[in-house]
Order: C-alpha cells, then structure tokens, then sequence
C-alpha cells in the first residue's frame, strides 16, 4: 500500500494502509498523542479503491482488511477518515478473540468502572464521552474489553464519534482535539473528537467493574432509575457481545460472574443534564 | 523473499520462524488464506516475539470453537437423518471427526455432507423437518443447482444460523470428469457415534478435486495444506499410494493428483510416491505462482491471472453453450 | 401408549448459573449457552446419562418439584421436544 499508519489504542494495534494519503493524515492529527504501535500489530485496515480506476475517477474508498463485510458500501475519499474508523471497528467487531468484546461505553472513578450499554442511539456514547470531560476517567465509547482471566474492564479509547445532536454538546471543545465535520454519512453528521489527555495517559490502565446502566434517551421520558435482574442483563449482553460465543466457556465464566456481582440499572433522561444526574445517583448508591 | 512461499516454507518447517522479519505481514497473509489456525498450531513450540505467541494462542482458541462448532453441526445433521440415509462428512469436518492431523487449527466453513443421488429427496425433507431452511427461493437458482450442480441449493438451519451443503458427488455434473459417487459412498468409513468420512484415498483425491475445481485456486494454499497434512498421514498406510493411483483413475481425477502431489511436494516439501506424481511440467510453474500470489497486505494479487483462472474454472464446470445461458439469465434479474 | 424415551449428555448441567429463577447453561458439546426455565434443567437431571420417557422424568423429578400443569406429563412430553430441538436432549 502507498501510505500506512499504525496506530495503538488500548491493548490493540492496528497496520492502517491506504491508496490515498488523505484519510491518514487526518488520522494521525487526531491521534497524535497516543502511544506508539507495538511491532507486531494485532489488525490490518487497507483503505483501497474499489477498482484500480477508482482511485482517481469518483474516488470511492472501499473498507478492507483482516476482516471485510462483503456488502459493505464505499463510502467517498472526503469520508476516508469515517472509512478508517469503520474499518478498525470492524476487526474489533470480527475478529477481536481475547477479551470479551462488549458494545459499550466505559468511565472509571477510583479505580472502579462504570459500563453504559443499550441499543444504539440510546445515548451511551455520547453520556461516556460527557462524563469523560466531568471528573470520571474516559475508557470508551464504543467497545469495552472484559479479560476472562481477571475480570477487569480494559480502555479502548478510541476518538469519540459524536453524532448529530451530540456535536453541539462538545462545541466549546479544544478544537485542537476536533476532527473535521463530516456531513452525509450513512449516520448523518459525524465529528470525531480525541479522548481527553488523561484517558489516553492512562489507557493501559483496567478496572474492576462496579456498576452496569442502561441508559435511555426520549424528550418525553419521565426521569428514571430502576434495577436490572440478572437474567436481564445477561441476554442484553450476549447481544451487546460480537464474540460472545466464540469464547466459549471462557464468555460464558466472564459474563455469568459480571452480571452476579455486579449491580445494574435502566435510566431514562430527558437531557444529558438530567443523565449525568441519575449517574452520579446511581453511583453514589453504591457505598 | 515472497511473503506466501515464506509461509509455506513455515507450516513445512517450524524452525524457519526464525526467518519471518516482518511478523504483521506475514499473520496478516496467514489469516487471508484461512491459515493462521494451521500455523498457530505448527508454531506452538516455536520461541517467538510475546505479541506473536499471543495472537496465535488467539487463533488456536478461536480453532478450538470452529472445531466444536462443525463437529456439533453434525452430531446434529446426524440426528436429523439417522434412519434416513447414510451420510458422509467432507472436508474439515470430516478432518476433524475422525481426528486427522490437517484438522489441527483448520478453520472450517459450512457443513458439507455427501449422500446417494437417490436419497436426495428424502434427505431435503428430514432436513426441513429438523429445522434447516432454503437460504433464497429462486426458482431458476433452485432448477440450476438441482440440474448442474453436485449439491443442493444450500439451506441454513433457522436457531443456529449454519449453512449445510448437500453434495450427491464430489464435482459438478456438467464437468468433463464424472467421480464414481457411489463408489465414495461405498467406501466410506464409519466412525463411533454413527458418523461417516470418505476413505484414506477418496479423502485426498476430494481435496484435489476442491483444489483444482472450486473457484480460481482462491483459498488454494490452505487446501494444498490440507493434501500435505493428509498425504504425510496416509503414506505408511500398506499400498496406499497405488491406492491412490487407482482410485484417481476411477474418478477420473489421476491428472489432478498428479499434479497437486507435485505443487505439495514443490511448496510444502511433502514426501510423496514420485513414480506417480510424475514429471513436473511448464504448467506447475503457473499453478505455482497463483497458490503464492497473495502479498503482504492480505491482497489477492496478479488481477489478470486471476481472471484468467475464474474463466478456466468456470468452463470446467459448464460447458461454453450453458454457460452463456447462464450468465444470460443472471444478468436480466 | 408409551411415547418416545430420551438421553441426556451426563455433563449437560456440568457449568450452569442460577439468575433470577432460571438457569443459565453452557452446554459444551455445542459451545451454545441456554438460558432454562423450570422445569427444564430438573428434567436435564432427571436424564443425565440416564433415558427415559415422559412418565419416567415426572415420576423422577416428583420428589423435589412439583409441576403446576393439568396433565404433567403432556407437558414434560412438551418440553422434551423442545430440548431435543436445540440438542439437549437425544432420543435413544
């Protein structure tokens, strides 16, 4: 490939190879303060044109790599930097085998985390990425990385995906740690925006899970918190889990104890005031 | 030194680890040709960079779980036709089944079984009972399948999402080579716990068929492996290379074996009867270079010869006249 | 009439979690989890490497559960079927 970049985020490293020297350089801006890559990376990404004469005609960027969906759509050369995020997604998604993939957002405070998971659009991403700039460790937005062998929640702080609505919250942001704006996703409009500097100091850094939430956003919500059963939260995690089955045993150990030992609740808000409210709530009750 | 000929030297020869410079590229390449399984279990006694180790301990565990997986794909396939028809298990989870050394990391696809032509019918209905479904109602797909193709259109079982190829012969009707189907199913070899596999020699010549038949070599390292691990097995077996020979003769497959035990015994040093893999010709060399034409970004490579061997592969299975026909009515829905 | 009588896999119930009332289950031979509702694990027990029809499992698990069902063994018959749909159970 004729431009490459390899990245680290939290135990995994990614080789990120490109057509074009576009998307990497805008990746590189929003990841310039991160550790370097190990030698040996876990995933390759390849940013390629989905024919040769792509490359320049209409360039459309096709998402490749270890891993590659055989349906997936190119998207444009001004969406590459979205290209490359969905392409590092992706191995995660696929092929990511030895922690227990969970679809969720992660903070930590005292060295103890709290999981935020829910279908999407349930704000989980976006209330990890508000704490993260509110006194709580961000660890991720998107993945959170449970060891079989230790029980502890691992960082995957990768840059924050904030959408639509959500790019308002963050517009007295660092610019310096903005991406650019990218209008007419598959998603609508996304910007990207790095993790604070302590989460990404202190990435290599787990915890011990100690509260799971599933949060749920609607304007005509009444604000809520009520307790989760075990059994609940067990199947909405195998569903929140890529790879949940392919642990086999070791997923099922890893998740049957997270969900009896630690305490989970539903929240409904209204606003990401009224959220981050019922957070600290739910938190506190925990002494 | 070409990342895909390094990695075969690897799988043949552990030691050679010591050689890999570049270790993304080269588990990279191993993973795009579905063999990072097979090297994670060759490598196991090999020191290696901790990352290494760790992301093929990976790869083993993640073998580990395919290898439950088909194996539970059949136990259930087998309920279902128990008292229906005997049933044989193919390709890597025959391996598996039956304990064989090229089922160590292998990964393993679809469920693919093989029985009697007659029993066809019955199969198709236990198997809907049972839970498996058509994956796509399409009349002419169906009429296609059922009239050129050596299996039925593939069905998916609705609870566990997993595809089950039906074969009733090892290539497809309309190719110039008939295997003597009832001859495999004659042959075949009955496991404890009522499972079937092919014997010793069918096996092989099935994975030479697969090698040769199926799509333009893509994947054709990975089944070159699987004839190494399966040859270096059988061939202290009594008689069992002019087994070989004769069995290739009755499927009509003798030229295809003699020439995959010539590119096993170029790329993975496999020790093998050289009366009959015969002498090389121009033709190995060409073969030679598409098995190793994957690059080090996990890219197929060489898109003309690739074209070259899609349209070969294709005219094996159909001749020029039905093959038009085909791509006609493909190209007007 | 004597329905059709069943085995289980004796380690069927080897790595199982109690949440809330049912029963969380990895069942190894097919790496799948199942989550049961009673009676299912109990009748699981009852055929442990042991087979079985319908009446034999009531009769076996009558001591330590009591089936709240107009015709018991219609509905462990129900179950069975079940079972022997995701693999738990086998017929001999």
């Amino acid at each position: 490939m004729r431009h490459r970049l390899d990245l680290r985020i939290g135990p995994v490293s990614y080789r990120i190879g490109s057509a074009w020297p576009e998307p990497l350089a805008e990746l590189r801006r929003l990841y310039r303060n991160y550790p370097a890559a190990e030698a040996v990376c876990d995933f390759t990404v390849r940013l390629e044109p989905e024919r040769p004469w792509r490359r320049y005609l209409r360039p459309s960027v096709a998402i490749r790599g270890d891993y590659t969906l055989p349906d997936a759509a190119p998207l444009p050369l001004t969406l590459g930097l979205l290209a490359a995020e969905m392409g590092m997604n992706l191995q995660m998604a696929l092929g990511q085998k030895r922690y227990l993939l969970l679809h969720a957002g992660s903070v930590e405070r005292d060295g103890r985390a709290l999981i935020l998971t829910g279908h999407s659009g349930a704000g989980k991403s976006t209330l990890a990425a508000l704490l993260g700039e509110r006194g709580w460790r961000f660890m991720g937005d998107e993945f959170a990385l449970l060891d079989p062998a230790t029980g502890l929640l691992h960082a995957f702080p990768r840059a924050i995906s904030l959408k639509n609505a959500a790019l308002a919250l963050f517009d007295g942001a660092d610019p310096a740690r903005l991406g650019p704006v990218l209008r007419g996703t598959p998603k609508g409009t996304i910007r990207h925006l790095q993790p604070p500097a302590e989460a990404i100091a202190r990435m290599d850094q787990p915890a011990r899970p100690a509260l799971i939430l599933f949060p749920r956003f609607g304007r005509d919500l009444d604000p809520a918190t009520r307790p989760v059963g075990a059994a609940e939260v067990f199947v909405r995690l195998t569903q929140a889990s890529t790879n949940y089955v392919a642990l086999g045993a070791r997923g099922f150990d890893s998740l049957t104890s997270l969900v009896t030992t630690v305490p989970a609740r539903a929240i409904d808000y209204r606003s990401s005031e009224e959220a981050v409210a019922l957070v600290e709530s739910a938190w506190a009750e925990l002494r | 030194m070409n990342g895909a000929r390094l990695l075969a030297g690897v799988l043949a020869e552990p030691a050679r680890a010591r050689e890999v410079t570049d270790w993304t590229a080269f588990l990279c390449l191993a993973r795009a040709e579905s063999l990072l399984g097979s090297l994670a279990f060759r490598l196991a006694d090999q020191p290696l960079p901790p990352k290494v180790a760790a992301i093929l301990a990976d790869a083993q565990a993640d073998a580990g779980y395919a290898r439950t997986q088909a194996l539970w794909e059949a136990e259930m396939a087998c309920r279902a036709l128990a008292g229906v028809a005997p049933a044989v298990l193919l390709k890597g989870t025959a391996y598996a089944a039956a304990g064989l050394d090229a089922s160590a990391g292998r990964s393993i696809g679809d469920l693919d079984i093989l029985v009697s032509r007659t029993a066809l019918p019955q199969v198709e209905r236990a198997l809907l009972a049972a839970g498996w479904e058509w994956v796509k109602e399409n009349a002419y797909d169906d009429h296609y399948y059922r009239t050129w193709m050596h299996e039925l259109p593939p069905l998916i079982h609705r609870e566990r999402d997993r595809m089950i190829d039906v074969h009733h012969t090892i290539l497809p009707l309309t190719a110039r080579r008939t295997p003597d189907a009832a001859a495999l199913l004659a042959d075949s070899i009955a496991l404890p716990g009522g499972l079937r596999v092919l014997a010793p020699e069918d096996m092989v010549l099935h994975a030479v068929a697969h090698l040769f038949a199926d799509g333009d070599l893509a994947g054709g390292l990975r089944n070159l492996w699987d004839i190494d691990r399966l040859l270096r097995q059988f061939a202290g077996q009594d008689g069992f290379w002019e087994r070989l020979g004769a069995r290739g003769r009755l499927h009509q497959l003798l030229p295809h074996a003699r020439r995959a035990l010539r590119l096993a015994a170029r790329l993975y040093a496999t020790p093998v009867d050289r009366r009959l893999a015969g002498r090389g010709d121009p033709a190995d060399l060409l073969y030679e270079r598409r098995l190793l034409a994957r690059d080090g970004w996990g890219r197929a490579g060489r898109s003309l010869e690739r074209f070259g061997f899609y349209l070969r592969s294709h005219l094996l299975r159909m001749p020029p006249r039905m093959l038009a026909a085909h791509l006609w009515k493909k190209a007007r829905r | 009439m004597a329905g059709p009588r069943y085995i289980a896999d004796p380690q069927a119930l080897a790595r199982n979690v109690a949440l809330d009332g049912l029963t969380a289950i990895f069942h190894a031979p097919s790496g799948l989890t199942h989550l049961l509702a009673p009676p299912a694990p109990q009748i699981l027990a009852a055929l442990a490497g042991r087979p079985g029809s319908a009446e034999e499992v009531l009769a076996r698990i009558a001591e330590s559960f009591e089936l709240e069902a107009a015709n018991p063994a219609d509905a462990i018959a129900a179950r069975l079927a079940e079972l022997e749909a995701v693999g738990l159970v086998a017929k001999t």
